[in-house]
């Protein structure tokens, strides 16, 4: 390893300003430590709007752990666009995503991603994961809120006896309830997995504005370490109900998408990109993320949604609303997500 | 959402988790995150701070008005008239927007790649260059390639021509060139200042470089009638030049530009110099030594980085000062606006004309004129926007001026010998 570095120092010499790497991804696409990718190994149809894309990521890549996301990156009509999406693969394996075709960049993956394609990839990051110690379990998903909760099923329940897991997952219909047919075997196969599904089309959805339809599916849900993951009402109602019920302890949450109605019908601004030189007038419901991106600049992201922090900047000027809560605020040097504000007025970034 | 880096108003840019501890209930195949790679946040670009701090950014430029005095070319044009120019414009340059996407970004793809296996191509040539086929295929590879390089991918790439796509291994915020000035300085001066006040004599140092009387306007000094001497000894050195021009040695010397500026732009030239130096004159010569080549590989990087250096300025000087290319007062752009800036791009530049190859090989400055329009649109569309500018400029009696390249050289030589003597207003324009 010391002497593959000693030899890349001594063919920069011949290659700057350019890297060695520059000249060897001629052969080999996925081969850059300054941009890690991966290449599609297999894709495979979930529903009719969902996908499980496998992939092998290059050098610089973490083995994820069960729970993870990473963010993807995927080229658009040649512009980049980067999403985060849970790895729906046990930990240990390698890895891969199951999307739901929902957007722009959800509906290229589901529908053109084929084999030998190369995905631009950030390591596995997150804190939705198992917990340290054996506990029994509960979670709850929707919708596509399933795949990082598949992801930890399938590293346990096929490989600790002594797991006791309850999975109440919701889904439109059957047809769209991803990994059905895989999680009836394992109830069947396995007891340590107890498996609830409830298709709202025809059951209605689950109530969790009381405890009851919880505690009848699962009396000693209260023992149980939580989680829920889903749409954004759907995590917010559980989210009420552990916070009335048990002061909000015991429930880890991991939310998909999140409503930005703070912003609806305000002014925006001119932002000004400092270190950039970039001026841009942006709408005041647009994320100061979107804003840059949309003028070519490389903006940090992570979640794109207000729960990682990879996207701080600090502001230089101006004030900045809050997408989610319409919350105005900024002090000059105060670090913002760009994910989730907007401007409110004349805004300048250390950008 | 309108972005309006780099149009009329400003110069492009200067530039560019943690996961918690080991569980025990997964598998002991999978490691505990180290921190050091959990921490990694690639996509986190830190863009290197401006190279010169406190310089104004002008705002944007106004739709209407008019500036103090309009350039003669122009003076027939009323305010409506030169406004429309100025929608006109915009509106071609949207037609490309909305155009650009997979099949640009799959061309510089596909140029870069060319480039780099050129550049292996004549490397790899050149070690064995005791062999004089060898010897002039490696030139001639590693010419065409420092050409391409500096020229088509290196120029666009750092005017921010390909930021659209944010891949941060092709944008203007990270890119470094195989130039000896570095690439954060040569954009402060050439994006920032050279194009936003083109041929504006007292503000667009690029007349003359500080070095030549490019302008019957710039006062006549004794000096100056060294101008074909310093224009000849200028050119095979071109990048040098660039590198001290990049220094902006007279903003410093009258206290424009501070002593740490100076030092930290002197201390960036040296380093990039020293590894242009070691790469090009010491580490390849070293190892064709192995094959008894050493000396012919020095004189062939020497050769290829000269033939760039020529090509390049002959190319750039037929940009804005063969005949027809006007230069402008201070007083025509105060108060100008945003089709007043238009103008005076188009009738401050001068195109090549000539063939697919041609164009490529000047990096698409052979389409000087809308270059100068849209300096932020990739390369590759400049030919298919020229007509139409032309025909923008037939419609409203403005000059287009194009010609092929020795006939630009040689007007442009034409001038610099003319400068050297006092005096030597244009001839009247017809
Ligand atoms: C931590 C994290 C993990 C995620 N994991 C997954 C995953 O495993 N699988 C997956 O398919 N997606 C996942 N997402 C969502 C994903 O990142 C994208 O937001 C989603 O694919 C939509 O992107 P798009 O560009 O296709 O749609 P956009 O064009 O960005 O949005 C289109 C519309 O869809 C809505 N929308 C966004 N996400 C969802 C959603 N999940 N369900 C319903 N509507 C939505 C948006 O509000 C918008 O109105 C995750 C998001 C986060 C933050
Ligand atoms: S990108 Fe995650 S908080 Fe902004």
């Amino acid at each position: 390893m010391i002497r593959l570095r000693k030899l890349a120092q001594a063919a920069s010499l011949f290659t700057t300003p350019l890297a060695p790497e520059d000249f060897l991804a001629l052969l080999n696409p996925i081969h850059s430590t300054r941009q890690l990718r991966g290449v599609v190994t297999r894709v495979e149809a979930e529903t009719a709007d969902s996908a499980t894309i496998h992939f092998r990521p290059g050098r610089g890549w973490k083995a994820h752990e069960a729970g993870q996301w990473a963010r993807i990156g995927v080229e658009l009509d040649g512009v980049r666009h980067w999403r985060s999406y849970s790895l729906s693969a046990a930990a240990g394996e390698d890895p891969a995503i199951t999307v739901t075709a929902v957007g722009a960049v959800s509906e290229a993956l589901v529908r053109d991603t084929r084999p030998g394609d190369v995905l631009f990839l950030a390591p596995p990051q997150g804190d939705f994961t198992l917990p340290e110690h054996p506990r029994p379990l509960l979670m709850l998903t929707a919708g596509s809120g399933i795949t990082p909760v598949m992801s930890m099923i399938r590293t346990l329940v096929p490989r600790r006896r002594d797991a006791d897991v309850v999975l109440i997952h919701s889904a439109r219909t059957p047809e769209s309830s991803l990994f059905r047919e895989e999680l009836a075997e394992l109830a069947d196969q396995f007891p340590n997995l107890r498996l609830i599904q409830r298709f709202t089309a025809t059951d209605g959805r689950l109530d969790l504005s009381t405890p009851a339809a919880v505690e009848a599916i699962c009396p000693d849900w209260r023992q149980r370490a939580a989680y829920a993951c889903g749409p954004d009402g759907f995590v917010g109602a559980a989210e009420a109900l552990w916070q009335a019920e048990a002061n909000g302890a015991g429930l880890s949450i991991e939310r998909f998408d999140t409503t930005f109605a703070g912003g609806a019908g305000q002014d925006g601004g001119v932002v000004t990109f400092e270190l950039s030189d970039r001026e841009v007038e942006a709408p005041g419901d647009v994320p100061l993320m979107e804003v840059g991106e949309d003028a070519g600049l490389l903006v940090p992201s992570g979640c794109r949604m207000g729960i990682c922090h990879s996207c701080l900047i600090p502001l230089r000027s101006g004030q900045v609303r809050d997408l989610r809560s319409g919350e105005v605020h900024g002090e000059p040097g105060e670090l913002i997500q760009t994910c989730v504000s907007a401007a409110a007025g004349p805004v300048s970034l250390g950008l | 959402m309108t972005a309006t880096a780099n149009h009329p108003s400003t110069g492009t840019p200067h530039a560019t988790t943690g996961a918690p501890g080991a569980t025990s209930w997964v598998p002991a195949t999978e490691a505990a995150p180290d921190a050091a790679a959990a921490g990694a946040a690639p996509a986190a670009v830190v863009p290197p701070a401006a190279t010169s701090s406190a310089r104004t950014r002008p705002g944007m430029l106004a739709t209407e008005g008019r500036p103090l005095v309009r350039p003669p070319a122009a003076a027939h044009l009323s305010d409506e008239q030169v406004a429309e120019i100025g929608r006109e414009l915009d509106a071609i340059r949207d037609a490309v927007l909305a155009k650009r996407g997979a099949a640009d970004a799959a061309y510089i793809r596909r140029v870069i790649r060319a480039q780099r296996v050129l550049e292996i191509g004549g490397r790899a040539a050149l070690l064995g260059s005791r062999n004089k086929v060898a010897w002039v295929a490696g030139t001639a590879m590693l010419s065409l390639a420092k050409i391409l390089e500096n020229m088509e991918i290196g120029h666009n790439v750092l005017h921010g021509q390909w930021d659209w796509m944010r891949d941060p291994d092709i944008h203007s915020s990270t890119w470094e060139w195989d130039f000896v000035t570095p690439a954060r300085a040569w954009q402060h001066t050439h994006n920032d200042l050279h194009h936003r006040w083109t041929n504006v004599v007292g503000k667009d140092n690029d007349i003359g470089y500080n070095l030549l009387r490019m302008d019957p306007d710039q006062p006549w000094k004794p000096g100056n009638l060294g101008n074909p001497l310093y224009n000849a000894i200028l050119a095979p050195l071109f990048e040098w030049g660039i590198a001290i021009y990049d220094l902006e040695l007279e903003d410093f010397k009258k206290g424009r530009k501070s002593k740490e500026a100076m030092k930290s732009d002197l201390k960036a030239l040296g380093l990039k110099a020293a590894k242009q130096f070691t790469k090009d004159y010491a580490a390849t010569p070293a190892a064709a030594m192995l094959t008894g080549s050493g000396k012919q590989a020095l004189v062939g990087t020497l050769t290829a980085n000269a033939v760039r250096n020529l090509w390049a300025h002959a190319v750039i000087f037929c940009g804005h000062f063969p005949e027809g290319t006007d230069t402008f007062s201070e007083e025509m752009v105060e108060g100008e606006t945003r089709g007043d800036w238009y103008v005076r791009q188009m009738i401050g530049s001068a195109n090549i004309s000539g063939s697919k190859a041609m164009h490529l090989m000047t990096g698409n400055l052979s389409h000087q004129i809308e270059h100068h329009l849209f300096p932020d649109l990739p390369s590759n569309r400049y030919a298919e926007v020229a007509p139409q500018v032309k025909d923008l400029c037939r419609r409203y009696g403005l000059p287009y001026t194009e010609g092929p390249l020795l006939k630009q050289v040689g007007s442009t030589w034409g001038k610099i010998f003319r400068l050297a003597l006092p005096g030597g207003a244009k001839p009247a324009r017809g």
